[in-house]
């Protein structure tokens, strides 16, 4: 099925090449019928792509090893949960997924605006199809998902087993979702800046794809800091890797996005800014694409395919220079309507905090892409770390999060003194009763964490007391149940307090990473069974080793060889609290020397345990010593005297020679509060976010529009 | 196989080309449906011709944006009133806010109902 799937590929740049003509033919000759056809290209693209996509996923699912891409990345012995999401962990088949989700959210936002914006849509269909046609031109040409060997290889190299992990089925999915979504703003900016035609319409089509491709990209960048947490021996969830990073950076100016957005639907102002942020957001969704393909970081998520890079860097840089000479051609357009009334208001507010989210995108780009700089100019790669990071990126969330709970108790236009003392009294005093708590509870001296804490009961408490006082309003007005108000108060006001429910889940995220990164215990050392160690509060206890063959007893379902490990015994003030038993899989390796060897001989890959809870977590990893004399000389007898179908046997005796003289083994041990808050405050966001995009159902949606047309009507006639 | 992949490829290929080119062919049997407003967008409604424009050049993108605009002011005038209830404004500022809400709401019906729509 290859031949169809190369087929596919082909028909399908046929097809973008012919839309962006009869796109941009359509809008410059007033044709409306090629414009037309250039929106069904879009159609057609998806469905070409999503039988191409289908054709991989099947040949996956099928162990078809004559499929060079099915041959590097899975294998008879991968699970087939994971055979199905092995189609994306390559470079060529992760390319066919962004084109072809790229395909499906473009045919989405242009059947949502076929009955209008004609000519912005029309340019936006070539800029999309443009980048679809990109994204398959690098797969004929670089990076084919459906290049064969003939005759096929018996067995194929196998899933990365870093990657044998459920989040990992829906981690590149969302971020690529996030990612493509980030380009229909842009395709849409850049259709109204040629169109010209940049007041309100426009914003209205792309608002709620913003939205979405940054709701997406939130929950990608969580699963993969969870990811990290849960699977990396490591021990944290953010290391400030350039390809998190990356991803960060489109989610940070979207975020800015969603903010300001709202002072131009409200008063007509920033509409340079906004448009700047649109195709800054797209841009950096691109150049996110870029460093993982392009090969030039040395990073757990790269691909390392070195010839992507000039391409990308191609269309980096006409979309940089493209969207420069549109916003400074058009800038008589987009001349703000209004003035700011007040400093004291919420549009001040939202342009602060549009401030902070750009300064933090600009650290962490400078971050990210110096050491590039630096190393493309000087040949020596500057090493920017954690530390780096931290000194900037700190102060700047403690205020993202202090903005985050003023926005929303501060009004629109002009707020006077008097309503402001009113307003922030509450969240003023949570704030100052949280700082004296910790104090009086002898919180060590962290004075970022301390005011992180502060911030966030700022934030609670302003939220509070929105929902607090528009139950209020609401029982007053109608005299429903406080239950029943709230859940119509939210239902009317979905985009305000989905809003607020996000800037809550924001605070509480922002607690754990806090507590979290200040308050952590760690201890890497060496134990044998028996032996202790105190963590923090913990005391952990080596209490015997573990070893298992797998697949068939493989606790984590990995499909590793050799899974050996510990059981460890935690007590706090000489209570049990916990059993953990941390352990690490050897994987089979193709070309590793001998028969026994080749079965233990992949990298292998620590399988964390941890006991976590709404305070704290207690994490651990393992990593045992195989290179004993003892277990080699047996890896050694097993290679000469066993063949390839016998070796398992060998692999017996070592486990059972491990359990009976166990040598010592390193472990990293951690103790960190409230890790579990930022999981939570993740879920709370993605709540909130889901409520702010929810449509209003159309009947509800039509009915409350005809009744406010028939108020404001009346009530305007009286103004 | 190969036989076979090649029947399915050219079935694609028609299927895309009948897909792609279906407005080109309803634009050809209806000469005026491609140029917006009049019978041709009456008959291309009436077919459900989703791909022919159904706005016309400038006209109906001011209306656009004018509408985009109403509904934005709508809503803050919606705001405005919830803020009043939940205590973020005194009756003094929401009166006058809302008013300077209203007058631009006004401002923006009579630029449409000079547009033609009401």
């Amino acid at each position: 099925m290859a031949g169809l799937g190369r087929a596919c590929l082909l028909l399908a740049l046929a097809v973008c090449v012919y839309g962006i003509g009869a796109s941009l033919y359509g809008v410059r000759s007033g044709r409306s019928e090629f414009s037309g056809s250039g929106r069904r290209c879009v159609y057609a693209l998806a469905g070409i792509l999503t039988i191409a996509f289908a054709v991989l996923e099947v040949a996956f699912l099928g162990n078809d090893f004559a499929f060079n891409t099915v041959a590097s990345t899975s294998s008879r012995t991968t699970p087939a949960f994971y055979r199905a999401a092995a189609v994306w962990s390559s470079q060529e088949g992760s390319l066919l997924l962004w084109a072809w989700l790229l395909s499906l959210w473009s045919s989405l936002a242009l059947f949502l605006t076929r009955r209008r914006l004609r000519d912005v849509a029309a340019y936006a269909t070539s800029v999309l199809l443009g980048l679809a046609g990109f994204f398959i031109a690098l797969m004929i040409f670089y990076a084919n998902p459906f290049a064969t060997t003939r005759p096929a290889p018996v067995e194929g190299a196998g899933l990365d087993p870093l990657l044998r992990f459920p989040t990992m089925m829906i981690h590149p999915p969302m971020l690529y979702s996030g990612y493509t979504l980030c380009t229909i703003p842009l395709a849409f900016g850049i259709g109204a800046l040629l169109a010209r035609r940049v007041d309100a319409d426009w914003i209205k089509a792309i608002r709620r794809f913003a939205f979405a491709a940054w709701l997406f990209l939130g929950v990608g960048i969580l699963l993969g800091a969870r990811w990290s947490y849960a699977e990396l021996g490591w021990g944290g969830y953010w290391g400030w890797d350039a390809v998190e990073n990356a991803s960060l950076m489109p989610w940070l100016t979207g975020t800015a996005f969603l903010h300001s957005l709202m002072i131009q639907e409200k008063r007509g102002m920033l509409k340079v800014w906004n448009i700047s942020l649109v195709l800054a957001t797209g841009t950096l969704a691109i150049m996110g694409t870029f460093l993982v393909r392009s090969g030039i970081l040395n990073s757990i998520h790269a691909f390392g395919g070195a010839t992507l890079g000039v391409p990308f860097v191609v269309v980096i840089a006409a979309l940089i220079g493209g969207s420069i000479y549109l916003v400074v051609s058009r800038r008589d357009m987009l001349r703000s309507e209004h003035r700011l009334d007040s400093l004291l208001s919420r549009e001040s507010i939202f342009i602060a905090n549009n401030v902070v989210l750009v300064a933090l995108c600009f650290v962490i780009f400078w971050g990210t892409y110096f050491p590039l700089i630096s190393d493309a100019l000087t040949g020596h790669e500057a090493s920017v770390g954690p530390p780096w990071f931290d000194r900037y990126t700190v102060p700047l969330a403690l205020v993202l999060v202090l903005l985050s709970g003023i926005g929303p108790v501060i009004t629109w236009r002009r707020a006077t003194l008097a309503n402001a003392r009113r307003n922030f009294t509450v969240p003023v005093l949570a704030a100052l009763v949280t700082l004296l708590a910790l104090l009086a509870v002898g919180v060590p001296q962290k004075p970022f964490a301390i005011a992180m804490f502060c911030c966030a009961a700022f934030v609670l408490a302003s939220i509070g007391q929105e929902f607090f006082r528009g139950v209020n309003a609401r029982r007053a007005m109608a005299g429903e149940a406080a239950p029943v108000a709230l859940l119509s108060l939210v239902r009317r006001n979905r985009r305000r307090y989905g809003g607020y429910i996000v800037h809550l889940g924001i605070a509480v995220l922002f607690v754990g990473v806090a507590a979290s990164s200040s308050f952590q215990h760690a201890s890497e050392l060496g134990l044998s069974p028996g032996q202790s160690t105190r963590v923090g509060a913990y005391t952990v206890r080596y209490v015997r080793p573990t070893a298992t063959i797998t697949p068939k007893d493989d606790r984590a379902h990995t499909g590793s060889t050799l899974s050996l490990g510990a059981v460890l015994a935690v007590y706090k003030h000489g209570h049990h609290v916990a059993t953990l038993q941390p352990s690490e899989g050897f994987y089979a390796a193709a070309g590793a020397q001998g028969s026994v060897g080749s079965l233990i001989g992949g990298q292998p890959v620590s399988h964390v345990s941890m006991d976590a809870g709404a305070t704290r977590d207690i994490w651990s990893a393992i990593a045992p010593n195989i290179e004993t004399p003892e277990l080699k000389r047996i890896v050694s007898i097993g290679n000469r005297t066993l063949p390839a179908e016998d070796a398992i046997v060998a692999i017996g005796v070592l486990a059972r020679t491990y359990l009976q003289h166990p040598p010592q083994a390193q472990f990293h041990l951690i103790v960190s509060p409230l890790v579990m808050w930022i999981w939570l405050g993740g879920l709370i966001v993605f709540g909130g976010g889901l409520i702010a995009i929810w449509p209003a159902p159309s009947a509800v949606r039509r009915r409350v529009a005809v009744r406010a047309r028939t108020r404001d009507a009346r009530g305007l006639a009286r103004a | 196989m190969s036989i076979l992949i090649a029947i399915l490829t050219l079935a694609l290929v028609a299927v895309v080309i009948f897909v792609v080119s279906a407005p080109l062919r309803s634009s050809r049997r209806r000469p005026d449906a491609g140029r917006a407003g009049g019978a041709g967008e009456d008959a291309a409604r009436a077919s459900g011709a989703d791909d022919v424009a159904l706005e016309s050049p400038s006209g109906s993108a001011l209306r656009g944006d004018l509408e985009a605009a109403r509904e934005a002011k709508y809503r803050e005038i919606r705001d405005a009133e919830l803020d009043y209830r939940t205590g973020k404004l005194s009756r003094e500022d929401y009166e006058a806010i809302d008013g300077a809400l209203r007058a631009e709401a006004i401002e923006i019906l009579n630029r449409l109902e000079a547009d033609g729509e009401g």
